[in-house]
């Protein structure tokens, strides 16, 4: 099949329910050209690539190959018009090896021994892009750059010329962020064409020909990188000015109140997930911890707050040591948790909101009398955080998964914050929100600080981190690389404890 | 041209759509199941008629139905609460059948020498922790060793069965019964009062009522009911909540089974007064009473309803098996088909289904 020389998308809408995801877009992409795709979580970048890869179909609008109107029914036909999509999340087998990933629904592999005739040509493309794979690990035991590079491979040994990367480095590092780039940079070289979903101003600038920027499902604005800069394209991406720098008033820490000593956890599948971490957290203290996902942040957290179990070392709070203690234990010791993957952990999908305001509380005096539990106090509970955490809701009379992300961390963030905690846990608590519910967040956070809430909130996003934090610890295959001060702290030292290297 | 099938993700389902979905599901399985009598070249429409009339069209009728009704509704209600908890709870059947061994022994041992009044009570009472403590074992299996309840609540039911047979061709074998493998005949004191002129055991009855009331406050009303629906709905939320997934999924099983229980003790000690074949005392009530949950949408009230109109169907079912000359398997199809129907309506309340024409170019 010929190749793509133009590739225009024509006028698509897309509705979900009453929503409008895509609204009338229209651009076009040529070969060798990177372009940038700019919005906000919920802009419907992703729907639209979605389109595009035929994973979804568009209700109104039409494709075109080098200037023919094509339809394309399933993924499987996108790829084999030349159309390939990396998804933030991998579509990985995690016991199999790199080659038989690869080989795995390839049309050109032989029925068998397959991964044998794929490793092969995955070396001829690994020399060609610099793509460092080695085809007989298992995914499992790859990092999550590493994988992302075996998608790619697997897209281009597919024969895609269009390649669509969504959110290509939230899982990176920054030093792994640079080496993808220059893998970009070959494949346009070679004749590629790109699409780099992201809303990160930063990445686009730096890697884009183009930039297209979305807001509410349409288009709000095209240009050149060179034609333009961080402050516009966030005026674009918001429909406002944003302001970048948080000021952040100094205050004097307070007294002690978490102390976690050498502290290890095993993993799912490892024994230490953690390996004997120490830190502290004072009062009027924002402590944060950096670091790729996966490195043991997770399982540090669960085990603070009583969701596993420590093999050894000690976690104190207010010098009593609750080391294994239960979470209702821990919660009624005043830690709060804002739970990372919110939807997942954080809420109850189909109860309504006043049920979800009391979740981890309901047993508590004030909402319980003997068995029963006292629904007028719950209600006038869930009233009182969805007005004053400015929760956009229906009413409190709503299932909770009708709300948006934001409005849904909100609420989460509310019920952990009125029960006056004296710990607050917060993991990746911004993560996949909008700019305006992640700078209400970050003010939030700031307010309790200066209110006497000690805060221990694990990030990936460094931006989040050095807007914050008073302290910064970065995490590395379950230790602490070192822990830094703010101020005497830059981006490029935290970027290599990141990837490995002590302070 | 060309039909175009587009699936939507639905966010919220109206209550009126929810009823309309019910109402279509329903008839939507009775066509399929008028199919089927049609295959057997019989009149579908008077083979419903016959179901309907022979259930509900008669004095007699509607005494029986009232009386199958009550192990279903006792069964039904206690597996609502079950499947609120995503606890599959395929087992009622055995439960029922240890509260009717549990109640037997009472029955028999302390009923020639105990007054109406006290037997009564404890029958029920021994009924209830029969069921209960048989339902504990899978839920304890579940929490501490993860084993999948709906396998081991499954082979208890033929574990319970066979117990049962043994008892009753072996040391509980009644020497009144002329060979017949039943346990002596229950004295007075131990059987229950049956409404006149029928084989409705109301005090069964009402304790089902009852009961369904309770365990409608139960799930919606207490702390204990709504650390179900959250391990129910999510296990994650649940367990970042602090909820003890152990004690509360052990305590509602023992709840789930001790419903059944109360069934097994009215079946013995109101309609045969002996311990018999596990086949004779329970018909796969505790089978039928997984579609009434399901069609009360696991409403314990709601299962009031549902448990008399399944009822109805055995009924009707027996009915037309004499009428028709159908086999007696008919029943179980009917069940099976409207199940079936009902699972699929879920589908439509979870999901908008677009149908469109597109032109080809």
């Amino acid at each position: 099949m010929k190749k793509i020389e133009k590739l225009e998308m024509v006028e698509i809408s897309k509705y979900f329910h009453t929503t409008r995801a895509n609204y009338k877009v229209s651009f076009s992409i040529e070969s060798g050209e990177i372009l940038g795709l700019l919005g906000e979580n919920g802009a419907g970048k992703t729907t639209l690539m979605n389109i595009l890869y035929s994973l979804i179909q568009s209700d109104e609008g039409e494709i075109r190959i080098n200037g023919e109107t094509v339809r394309l029914h399933s993924p499987k036909d996108a790829i084999q018009r030349g159309i390939g999509m990396v998804h933030q999340h991998f579509m990985l087998i995690q016991n199999h090896t790199v080659a038989e990933n690869i080989a795995l629904g390839f049309e050109e592999a032989p029925f068998f021994f397959p991964a044998g005739h794929v490793a092969k040509k995955i070396e001829e493309f690994s020399r060609i892009y610099g793509l460092k794979v080695n085809t007989q690990e298992k995914i499992w035991q790859l990092s999550a750059g590493e994988q992302q590079r075996v998608e790619i491979v697997k897209a281009l040994i597919r024969g895609v010329d269009l390649l669509i990367l969504d959110e290509p480095t939230s899982v990176l590092t920054p030093q792994e962020s640079k080496e993808l780039f220059s893998i970009l940079r070959r494949m346009a070289g070679n004749g590629h064409s790109i699409i780099f979903i992201s809303h990160k101003l930063e990445e686009i600038l730096s890697i884009c020909d183009r930039v297209l920027v979305l807001r509410r499902g349409e288009i709000v604005g095209a240009s050149s990188v060179q034609s333009t800069d961080k402050r516009k394209l966030a005026r674009m991406m918001v429909g406002r000015d944003i302001i970048f720098d948080f000021e952040k008033e100094h205050i004097e820490r307070g007294p002690l109140i978490l102390e976690v000593k050498e502290l290890i956890v095993p993993g799912d599948r490892t024994e230490r997930a953690v390996k004997g971490v120490s830190f502290k957290v004072y009062k009027n203290e924002i402590f944060g911890i950096a670091g790729v996902s996966g490195n043991g942040q997770r399982e540090l957290i669960e085990v603070i707050t009583g969701l596993r179990r420590a093999s050894g070392g000690s976690i104190l709070i207010n010098g009593k040591d609750i080391t294994n203690a239960s979470a209702r234990l821990v919660s009624d010791q005043g830690i709060s948790h804002v739970p990372e993957e919110r939807i997942k952990f954080g809420i109850v999908p189909n109860l309504f909101i006043y049920e979800n305001t009391v979740l981890k509380r309901h047993h508590n005096k004030r909402f319980s009398k003997m068995l029963f539990l006292n629904y007028q106090t719950i209600k006038s509970h869930a009233e009182s955080i969805v007005k004053d955490f400015q929760v956009t809701a229906p009413s409190i009379n709503t299932p909770i998964k009708n709300l948006s992300g934001g409005n849904i961390q909100k609420l989460i963030l509310g019920r952990e914050i009125t029960g006056e905690p004296t710990l607050l846990v917060a993991a990746h608590p911004t993560y996949g929100l909008d700019v305006g519910a992640t700078e209400y967040i970050r003010r939030q956070l700031l307010e309790r600080r200066g209110k006497g809430i000690a805060v221990l909130l694990i990030s990936e996003d460094l931006e989040e981190i050095f807007e914050l934090c008073d302290r910064i610890a970065v995490m590395f295959e379950g230790e602490i690389m070192g822990i830094l001060p703010t101020q005497e702290a830059n981006i490029e030292d935290i970027g290599l404890m990141m990837a490995g290297s002590r302070k | 041209m060309k039909l175009r099938i587009r699936i939507d993700h639905r966010i919220d389902a109206s209550p009126s759509l929810q009823v309309t979905v019910l109402l279509f599901s329903l008839l939507a399985g009775l066509f399929t199941v008028g199919m089927v009598f049609a295959a057997s070249r019989v009149n579908p429409f008077l083979a419903l008629w016959k179901i309907f009339s022979g259930s509900f069209g008669s004095l007699y009728g509607i005494k029986e139905t009232i009386t199958k009704a009550i192990p279903l509704i006792l069964i039904g209600s206690g597996l609502a609460l079950a499947f609120r908890a995503r606890f599959w709870n395929i087992g009622a059947e055995s439960q029922l059948l240890m509260g009717a061994i549990c109640a037997t022994w009472i029955g028999l041992n302390w009923g020639p020498r105990l007054p109406g009044p006290i037997i009564i009570p404890a029958m029920f009472l021994a009924g209830f922790l029969g069921g209960a403590l048989w339902a504990m074992f899978p839920a304890l299996l579940k929490v501490k060793f993860g084993i999948n309840e709906v396998i081991s609540t499954l082979m208890l039911n033929y574990v319970a069965a066979e117990l049962l047979t043994l008892l009753i061709v072996g040391p509980w074998k009644g020497v009144t019964q002329q060979g017949f493998p039943y346990t002596d005949d229950f004295p007075a004191s131990a059987t229950l009062p049956l409404l006149y002129g029928s084989r409705i055991h109301y005090t069964t009855l009402i304790i089902a009522v009852f009961a369904c009331v309770l365990l409608f406050m139960l799930i919606y009303s207490t702390k204990f009911g709504y650390e179900l629906r959250v391990i129910g709905e999510n296990i994650e939320a649940a367990r970042y909540a602090g909820i003890d997934f152990m004690r509360n999924t052990v305590i509602m099983m023992l709840i789930s089974g001790g419903m059944a229980g109360i069934a097994g003790v009215g079946e013995v000690a109101g309609i045969h007064h002996h311990l018999t074949y596990p086949q004779a005392i329970s018909s796969g009530y505790g089978f039928t009473a997984i579609i009434v949950a399901w069609l009360a949408k696991l409403n314990p009230i709601a299962a009031i309803a549902s448990g008399l109109f399944f009822a109805g169907i055995l009924v009707g079912g027996d009915a037309i098996q004499i009428s028709l000359g159908l086999p007696a398997a008919t029943v179980q199809v009917f069940n099976g088909i409207l199940l079936f129907f009902l699972i699929m309506g879920d589908f439509f309340l979870n999901n908008r289904v677009i149908l469109s024409l597109e032109r080809k170019e």
